[in-house]
């Protein structure tokens, strides 16, 4: 679909976001090849409608709620370093390097990949996970399988469980307690390997 | 547990017809035109089949041949077709398998008339054909009592064999000092050396050793099918490359390099004078090589590492098998070839065996593993023998996969772990347990089996030769290589996996390669005519058995504890938490379309929609396809486990009697209301009745003491139990006063009509539900008269009317369904006198926190003075704290028992068990509003059950 070889020129800010991001040159190339692929009018950035256009993601029941968390708030397009930066928190965890603390934090920390993951649920962004926010998620994805009143008091149980100050809602600390639900009562170490497990994938060169 | 007996009657019918396949073989001749009676395998023999005869052909050009056969060998034989080795087994599972499908057909047909077929085991007619022998000689009187050890011998040994080995594990079992320390399988071949020992001291000879025949036929199976069957899937498939290298790549290194180096060592002298070839060291090799399943599942069971350490190493020893048996069979060909013999051609056929070996054996678990899920489907109307089609073509499985000459064991593995997700859904919830249950008692079973009997074979002084070169150093080479293998194919791995494994699991991986009984049974089954020094090779396996088992076993868990190797936790499963993997798993699979990668999300999701769209169709029951998500069979699991807890609980309190009475008023109330008023109209006709006198008993006196009003409880109930006994009595289905069976093989559940078990299930389900929740909010009746005496009808016009029309009303009708509770039980004289301020009583079985009433719906500045008064003086009443004291857990785990059907407040009372009350009431109901407010844009939720009072 016209995307031709992209070359290493062609990419606005590539050195800034290699720093940024830490991925790496042919990373980046084949990113832009994608970005460029999914760009069909080259316009140079894109819409919600562009991502609605890739068949499997059409199938995936968050599949919206993913989309959306490519676009920053009020805006209706993005372009190919926001992309990166967004793709960046899917990136493994490299436990080798470790950055000093007054630089920024990366957006594949622990931190950052649970913000993303918070944020596919917390679509009027108050910070909080409410009933009817999971609920929606619930019914995403189980809509075929239970009635409609199961989902209800799945989303009230799951709740319940993680509701830690009884405000019927869900924080990101709390957020972030469930996931590491596992891990609560052991070391340390084990919960960056697991949401690092959860919310990584390989990136090919 | 009829099926359990069975099928022990089944395995001892097996193991006594392999030591008499004549009688099979008899038996069946006709029917499969067999003729054979050449397949005497007598228990001692090492070469496990005689066969000359093969007839059957699988299109292979050198098919007829045995590996072991008599006959020698003129090249490598791919595939063989081994017929007479399985021939016992083989034909009695197919027969009992037969029985039960003639069983099912008769069943699925209308004609139930006629379905009282005899699904009698061919083990009878075998029992009544050798009792037949015992009739020999001629009698001359009449035999009172005679002495028959002969007519029973066989199976009677079995059995006290079996006994001997249970109790051993029972006594082993009861010290739990020495089992922390000393792994099991270690104690049960002491425990075996011991009882070797004295059989070796009275027959001066071992009469009794673990058989290739038995341990492979009889005892492997079990085990390894409760392995898959037992498999976390999606661990083990996203580990699948992983393990599939250490199975392939390590097993070969281990085999290749192990015999290499012995037989260098053999070249510079280390040996002495043993007539070993290059060849046969790589045979022997061969088999010390694989790491075994039996072994890695009893030592690991009680370490408990973590899961990804844990799949490797345990899938690694059950895919190893493959390698083992084609490594085994090719050196063993090698062997009878002879050196001169080999070129390219046949070693590339070698390397094509594998590929058949291995692919074939998994494909033929796959084909019976959806065999199994197929007809699982539709075993409705023989729940009582469903659980034992699995067994049976598991067996099966097995047994074809062998007698194919593939890899038994993975096959077994793979019909596991296909049918698993299948059967559990298709099966009723009984007969999953029933598999469950068998499935870990004849796998436990034949495991302590196996660890005895490898005891006992080591007390016989004939196969004891020693030669210490040979031993210690096949010892030091099966550790050293095994520590390179794994370090050099982790560092590979290291380079493409998302997850690296880590050092000390490494370390932990190369030092769990234990070896077992695969081992032990693969050197017995060696060819003592070819391989002259079978008996060292089998003293050196049974030492390396013994080293791994024992030593590695017992220092394992230091080791594990002293390397600070990441443990399993064993935590309880929570709801959000599945939640949150689905949507992790969603999202990754997400970001790799948009990143346009095709990771292994990517596959799982494409593997998950075929699945979902063509085998769920074919091999899952329509009614079973529905619920199956995880989340939802989660959350189920844990409301069942709240309920249970909550009964437990209720008794412990004392009864649960008061959940009865009330719900069986309530829910009624409840019910008809919603769903049943054009069913029964006469029920509203009386419901109509008790709205009108509602009004009337609206007006109680607060005021009461605790004698009075345990007293009026009891009067209470007693009135509610003939009230609705004649509710139940006059409205429910009828129960048909038919003289039944007491006892029926072939039902669990006799004296039930399935109208009437639908009905009564249905009802009481329901009615469960909702009074759980009314009932821990409070529980007496009475309390709400005396709560809100006024303002209930101002409730009721001001919230209940119009929230009523869109049935999202929490308090209108909940009163009202009180009062009626109250009026049916003619209650009105004691409510309106007595105020029931003090409803925690103990004994009354209400005092637990759980049950604690929630005041939520009244509008708070309402609330009675003296209740108020009441519920914030938290030292007298608050029954929270006191009850917390006692019992901790309790509200944590009974709040989140979140009713079937929702209701926002049900658990409010839970969380706030310390604050008061009065502050509780208003923040409740604030929120709620809010929320309302904000959730417009949902659908009107149900209607809530009545969840207060």
């Amino acid at each position: 679909m016209g995307s031709s070889r992209s070359r290493m020129d062609d990419i606005p800010h590539a050195q800034q976001l290699i720093h940024e991001t830490d991925f790496s040159a042919a990373h980046l190339l084949r990113l832009h090849q994608r970005f460029k692929f999914l760009d069909k009018y080259q316009t140079g950035e894109l819409r919600p409608r562009d991502f609605g256009a890739i068949p499997a993601l059409a199938l995936n029941p968050i599949g919206d709620r993913i989309i959306g968390a490519f676009f920053s708030p009020g805006r209706e397009t993005l372009d190919f370093p926001s992309f990166v930066r967004i793709l960046a928190h899917f990136r493994p965890t490299d436990p080798n390097r470790s950055r000093d603390s007054t630089q920024q934090e990366l957006a594949n920390s622990r931190t950052r990949k649970l913000k993303f993951a918070f944020q596919l649920y917390d679509q009027d962004r108050d910070g909080k996970i409410s009933r009817a926010e999971l609920l929606q998620v619930l019914r995403a994805m189980l809509e075929t399988q239970v009635v409609e009143e199961q989902l209800q008091s799945i989303a009230e149980r799951a709740i319940q469980e993680a509701d830690l100050d009884k405000d019927d809602a869900i924080s990101f600390d709390e957020f972030r307690r469930i996931v590491f639900f596992f891990f609560v009562f052991c070391l340390q170490s084990l919960e960056k390997v697991n949401i690092d497990h959860k919310m990584s994938i390989r990136f090919l060169k | 547990m009829a099926v359990t007996w069975r099928f022990a009657l089944f395995l001892s019918v097996l193991l006594m017809l392999a030591t008499h396949p004549s009688l099979a073989s008899d038996e069946h001749s006709s029917d499969h035109g067999e003729t054979s009676t050449s397949t005497s395998t007598s228990s001692s023999s090492s070469s496990s089949d005689s066969g000359h005869d093969v007839t059957g052909d699988t299109g292979h050009d050198d098919s007829g041949h045995d590996a072991h056969g008599g006959e020698p060998i003129t090249t490598l034989p791919i595939v063989t077709w081994k017929w007479h080795h399985v021939t016992a087994p083989y034909l009695v599972a197919l027969w009992i398998l037969v029985c039960w499908m003639c069983k099912l057909i008769l069943l699925l047909l209308p004609l139930r008339g006629v379905t009282q077929v005899k699904d009698g085991h061919p083990g009878y007619h075998s029992n009544s054909t050798e009792s037949q022998h015992g009739h020999g000689s001629s009698i001359t009187e009449v035999p009172i009592v005679t002495f028959k050890w002969h007519h029973v011998e066989k199976p009677y040994l079995i059995a006290l064999w079996i006994l001997v080995a249970f109790l051993g594990k029972m006594v082993i079992e009861a010290n739990h000092h020495v089992t922390s320390i000393i792994p099991e399988s270690a104690l049960l071949i002491c425990f075996g050396f011991i009882l070797g020992g004295m059989i070796w001291g009275a027959d001066k000879k071992q009469t009794f050793t673990l058989t290739p025949e038995v341990f492979f036929f009889y005892l492997l199976p079990q085990v390894i099918l409760d392995a898959g069957y037992t498999m976390p899937n999606k661990l083990f498939f996203s580990n699948l490359g992983a393990i599939m290298i250490y199975a392939i790549i390590g097993t070969c290194w281990n085999a290749a390099s192990v015999g290499l180096s012995l037989w260098g060592c053999h070249m510079g002298g280390a040996m002495g004078n043993i007539e070993v070839g290059l060849l046969q060291y790589l045979l022997f090799g061969s088999l010390i090589a694989a790491v075994d399943p039996v072994a890695v599942i009893a030592v690991f069971e009680q370490v408990h590492v973590n899961e990804v350490l844990f799949i490797m190493v345990f899938g690694e020893s059950l895919l190893n098998d493959g390698v083992t048996v084609v490594l085994f069979n090719v050196f063993d060909a090698f062997v009878s070839l002879g050196g001169p013999a080999i070129n390219a051609a046949e070693i590339v056929k070698g390397i094509v065996s594998f590929f058949v070996v291995a692919f074939g054996g998994s494909l033929m678990g796959f084909v019976f593993g959806l065999l199994i899920s197929i007809l699982t489907r539709c075993t409705k109307n023989i729940k009582i023998i469903e659980p034992g089609f699995v067994f049976v073509l598991g067996y099966l499985s097995y047994l074809t996969a062998e007698m194919l000459s593939l890899s038994a064991i993975l096959s077994i593995v793979f019909c596991g772990i296909c049918c698993q997700k299948y059967i559990n859904s298709n099966m009723d919830e009984n007969s999953v347990n029933t598999v469950r249950y068998c499935m870990k008692v004849l796998a436990n079973g034949s495991e302590t089996m196996i660890f005895v009997f490898l005891g006992i074979s080591a007390i016989d002084k004939e196969i004891w030769v020693w030669n210490t070169g040979f031993i210690l150093l096949t010892l030091l080479f099966i550790i050293v290589y095994r520590i390179i293998g794994v370090f050099f194919l982790t560092w590979i791995l290291n380079k493409f996996r998302l997850v690296p494994i880590e050092f000390i699991d490494q370390v932990i991986m190369s030092y769990g390669g234990l070896r077992g009984a695969v081992a032990y049974g693969l050197a017995v089954m060696l060819d003592g005519s070819k391989i002259k020094e079978k008996n060292l090779m089998i003293s050196t396996t049974l030492i390396v058995v013994y080293f791994t088992v024992i030593f590695q076993g017992i220092t394992m868990k230091p080791l594990v504890m002293w390397l600070k190797v990441k443990r399993a936790q064993a935590t309880e499963i929570t709801l959000i938490e599945k939640v949150q993997n689905k949507v992790f798993d969603h999202m990754l699979i997400a970001i790799e379309d948009i990143s346009g990668q095709i990771g292994h999300n990517y596959m799982r999701d494409k593997w998950k929609h075929f699945e979902e769209k063509w085998m769920s169709w074919v091999l899952m029951k329509p009614s079973a396809r529905k619920s199956r998500d995880h989340v939802f069979s989660v959350f189920h699991q844990l409301n069942l486990k709240d309920a249970l807890s909550y009964v437990a609980e209720g008794e412990r309190r004392g009864s649960l009697e008061f959940i009865r009475n009330e719900s069986a008023i309530v829910n009624f109330k409840k019910k008809f209301e919603e769903d049943y008023d054009v069913v029964m109209p006469d029920i509203m006709a009386d419901m109509s009745d008790d709205r009108g006198d509602m009004s009337d008993i609206r007006n109680p006196v607060p005021s009461v003491s605790l004698e009075m009003h345990e007293q009026t409880m009891k009067g209470v109930r007693e009135t509610e139990d003939v009230n609705s006994h004649h509710l139940l009595h006059q409205h429910l289905y009828k129960s048909r006063k038919q003289h039944r069976h007491r006892y029926s093989r072939s039902h669990f559940n006799i004296n039930e009509d399935e109208n009437e078990v639908q009905e009564i299930f249905q009802r009481t389900m329901r009615s469960r539900l909702e009074s759980f929740k009314s009932a821990k909010m409070g529980v007496a009746p009475p309390k709400t008269i005396s709560k809100h005496p006024k303002k209930d009808q101002q409730q009721k016009m001001a919230n209940g009317k119009p929230m009523d029309k869109t049935k999202s009303s929490h308090s209108g009708d909940e009163d009202f369904e009180f009062s009626e509770a109250d009026s049916a039980s003619g209650f009105e004289a004691s409510g309106q006198s007595f105020p029931m301020r003090v409803t925690y009583r103990p004994g009354a079985g209400i005092e637990n926190p759980a049950f604690m009433p929630d005041m939520d719906p009244m509008a708070p500045l309402q609330i009675p003075p003296w209740l108020a008064e009441a519920e914030l003086d938290s030292s007298t009443v608050a029954p929270s704290q006191r009850a917390q004291v006692r019992l901790p857990w309790t509200p944590n785990n009974l709040r989140r028992l979140a009713p079937l059907r929702i209701s926002t407040r049900s658990t409010d009372s839970f969380m706030m068990a310390d604050t008061p009350a009065i502050l509780q009431v208003q923040q409740q109901q604030q929120r709620r509003r809010r929320e309302r407010d904000e959730d417009f844009d949902l659908p009107p939720p149900p209607p809530p059950p009545p969840t207060d009072m």
